[in-house]
């Protein structure tokens, strides 16, 4: 096991009140082993992966829960010990590679930082030479065309998707174990989307990386993953290999997601899910899907379900299966 | 001009001047659409269709062509010249119902100014009509007096909707209207535009980048590239055998959700290479640097209209 989260809570904390985002929530990523983190925007997917890095935002609170990586609690080590798990094991992918990029420095400058950083520390103080020659190897790893240009480039002078080749080679730089991939192709065309899903999935079979790959869009997850976690306002609904969950979903929430995803070989969408996530500075009691759910149980109002395993490879939290 | 067509638009043409050159963001497109269909604008980023479609709507008056609608105004005069007639019929929902509804106005008010702009009913029964409006897209009456930021992102585009409904329009606009949306809601602002379009006849430019959609709710599809059209055809034909390279390259991208699906994306085909940019579209066919198929004539004259059937129509010298 690589990776395992148990139990975790984490709220946000303001002035006036705490918002409660994640619930309890449970993951396992084996070595290798490609995960997906589903559900709609605002269920706590960002939060989830930022949480695993610490790099939560300062009103961020740890309140409960653990996450072994590799035999250690993440959430006991110090900042040293995690400075060096973020240099060389686990890299991330962000959603937006505009925001994640300094705006006022080259290219050339944010990377050779990385790569200095990572040098130094393993011992070995690298000539700009040994630097430049070093990205030039990962950029071709990425396939960035023309790298000169770009490490002399800002980065609003990249086009969308060079600027997410660029996060993508940065943070391989540092994954040596595990790659978090955060919507990684949110603002890209579809043409483009496709390059960079390709990428990524071939980078992470060649280096034997696990990957944790958040998105609301079904189709990519279905694609790139092995096995997919359902996350809805902070909680996780449902557990399943990835083919099973797409063909058979359990909790009704995954059911009524999937059948809202346009297909392109028929036509007609399913009715949608009424209402909205609920307000995390009051959520509900029992399951969260509760006020939203067309098959809620007077217990579902109160009561939190717990999990139920339906078989080696399904797990789903939801009365209904009791 | 035939009696079925709705919108007329030929050879419309719009540039706009920047710091590094003249962008033609629509260079020469033209396209029919008829009474009560829905037509999907597709295209990426950069494409140029969301410009066509306002230009249609008025907010640019075009550089070149023409826009005829219903057989007898002319949409390529400026905005303030067009009759509040002509404004009350053709409405837009945008792709962000976050920024395009007043966050300090209640759902009533949003959906009663343009009834009370355009004067189409009343004004002593004007909450009647804002209640029928919203239940007409799906909503309850309760949120009448709600603000937007109580709403979620779906109910929001339905209220965006219940707006543009509101002074009973023949042709709507959706510019991107449901691609700042999660699938769930989605899903039901989808259905709702599909039934609303069939009670009140209505026409919709459907102007979008995700084809999932496309395949849901429009009749026939055309697909934009740097400012001008490759391929028309009606919906069916066009996931059955999509035929510009660029058409294909778009399809086999989708990331699918199940096998029948992926049966469905052409084989033999990879996404390859970026969107030049449209200060310098490259000669010819502007597909060209990034298609596997080009020929040398590709990169020197531009294709022809290559017409397979009645309303299959393909730009690719690859079908001379």
């Amino acid at each position: 096991m690589l990776l395992e989260i148990d139990n975790l809570y984490v709220n946000y904390k303001s002035y006036w009140y705490t918002l409660k985002v994640l619930n309890g929530v449970w993951l396992k990523v084996e070595k290798g082993e490609r995960v997906g983190i589903i559900g709609e925007s605002g269920s706590g997917k960002t939060t989830l992966l930022k949480t695993i890095l610490r790099v939560l935002p300062q009103n961020g609170i740890i309140s409960k829960g653990e996450i072994r990586y590799d035999g250690r609690n993440i959430l006991k080590l110090s900042d040293s010990e995690l400075a060096k798990i973020r240099r060389k094991e686990i890299g991330m992918i962000f959603q937006d590679p505009m925001a994640a990029l300094n705006p006022v420095f080259k290219i050339r400058d944010q990377l050779y930082d990385i790569l200095k950083y990572k040098m130094t520390t393993e011992g070995h103080n690298p000539s700009s030479k040994e630097l430049y020659e070093e990205s030039l190897r990962i950029f071709n790893d990425v396939r960035l065309p023309d790298p000169d240009r770009v490490l002399e480039s800002y980065p609003f002078q990249l086009s969308g998707g060079m600027r997410q080749r660029v996060m993508i080679a940065m943070a391989l730089a540092s994954a040596g174990k595990l790659l978090l991939a955060d919507e990684p192709t949110t603002n890209l065309d579809v043409t483009i989307q496709d390059q960079i899903l390709k990428l990524i999935h071939r980078l992470v079979v060649e280096k034997n990386l696990s990957i944790i790959l958040v998105s609301h869009a079904l189709g990519m997850v279905y694609q790139m993953t092995d096995k997919v976690y359902v996350l809805y306002a902070g909680d996780i609904m449902e557990e399943a290999e990835t083919r099973k969950m797409f063909n058979k979903p359990k909790h009704p929430y995954t059911q009524l997601l999937i059948a809202s995803t346009p297909r392109l070989s028929s036509v007609g969408v399913g009715e949608g899910i009424r209402g909205k996530l609920p307000d995390y500075r009051n959520p509900p009691a029992g399951c969260r899907f509760a006020p939203r759910c067309p098959y809620v149980m007077d217990k579902c109002i109160n009561t939190k379900p717990s999990r139920i395993q339906l078989s080696a490879e399904h797990t789903v939290s939801c009365y209904l299966y009791d | 001009m035939q009696d079925d067509i709705i919108l007329n638009v030929s050879d419309l043409k719009k540039y706009f001047n920047t710091a590094e050159g003249v962008v033609r963001a629509v260079d020469g497109v033209s396209f029919n659409i008829r009474y009560g269909e829905t037509l999907a604008l597709v295209g990426e980023s950069g494409s140029g269709k969301t410009t066509t479609g306002h230009v249609i709507m008025g907010f640019y008056s075009p550089d070149d062509g023409k826009i005829i609608y219903k057989n007898r105004y002319d949409l390529s005069a400026p905005m303030k010249k067009r009759p509040l007639e002509l404004k009350r019929d053709i409405q837009i929902v945008f792709q962000d119902p976050g920024t395009s509804l007043n966050p300090k106005r209640l759902v009533k008010d949003i959906i009663s100014l343009p009834l009370l702009i355009h004067k189409t009913i009343d004004k002593r029964r004007i909450y009647d009509k804002v209640a029928e409006l919203l239940e007409y897209v799906g909503l309850s009456e309760e949120f009448m007096f709600k603000y937007p930021h109580e709403l979620g992102g779906g109910e929001k585009q339905l209220v965006a909707v219940a707006r543009a409904l509101a002074p009973q329009p023949s042709f709507i606009i959706l510019d991107e209207s449901t691609s700042a949306l999660d699938v769930s809601s989605q899903a039901k602002v989808l259905n709702t535009l599909v039934k609303i379009q069939k009670e009140l006849q209505l026409t919709y430019l459907l102007i979008t980048h995700d084809l999932g959609v496309v395949r849901n709710i429009s009749q026939r599809v055309m697909i934009m590239y740097l400012g001008k059209i490759y391929e028309e055809a009606p919906t069916e034909k066009f996931f059955k055998s999509p035929m510009h390279p660029y058409t294909q390259m778009l399809l086999s991208s989708i990331p699918t959700l199940s096998e029948e699906d992926e049966k469905i994306k052409p084989k033999g085909i990879e996404s390859i290479g970026e969107i030049p940019s449209a200060v310098k579209p490259p000669n010819g066919c502007r597909f060209h640097t990034r298609c596997p198929f080009a020929k040398p004539v590709c990169s020197q004259r531009d294709p022809p209209d290559i017409v397979l059937d009645s309303n299959h129509i393909v730009r690719c010298w690859l079908y001379e």
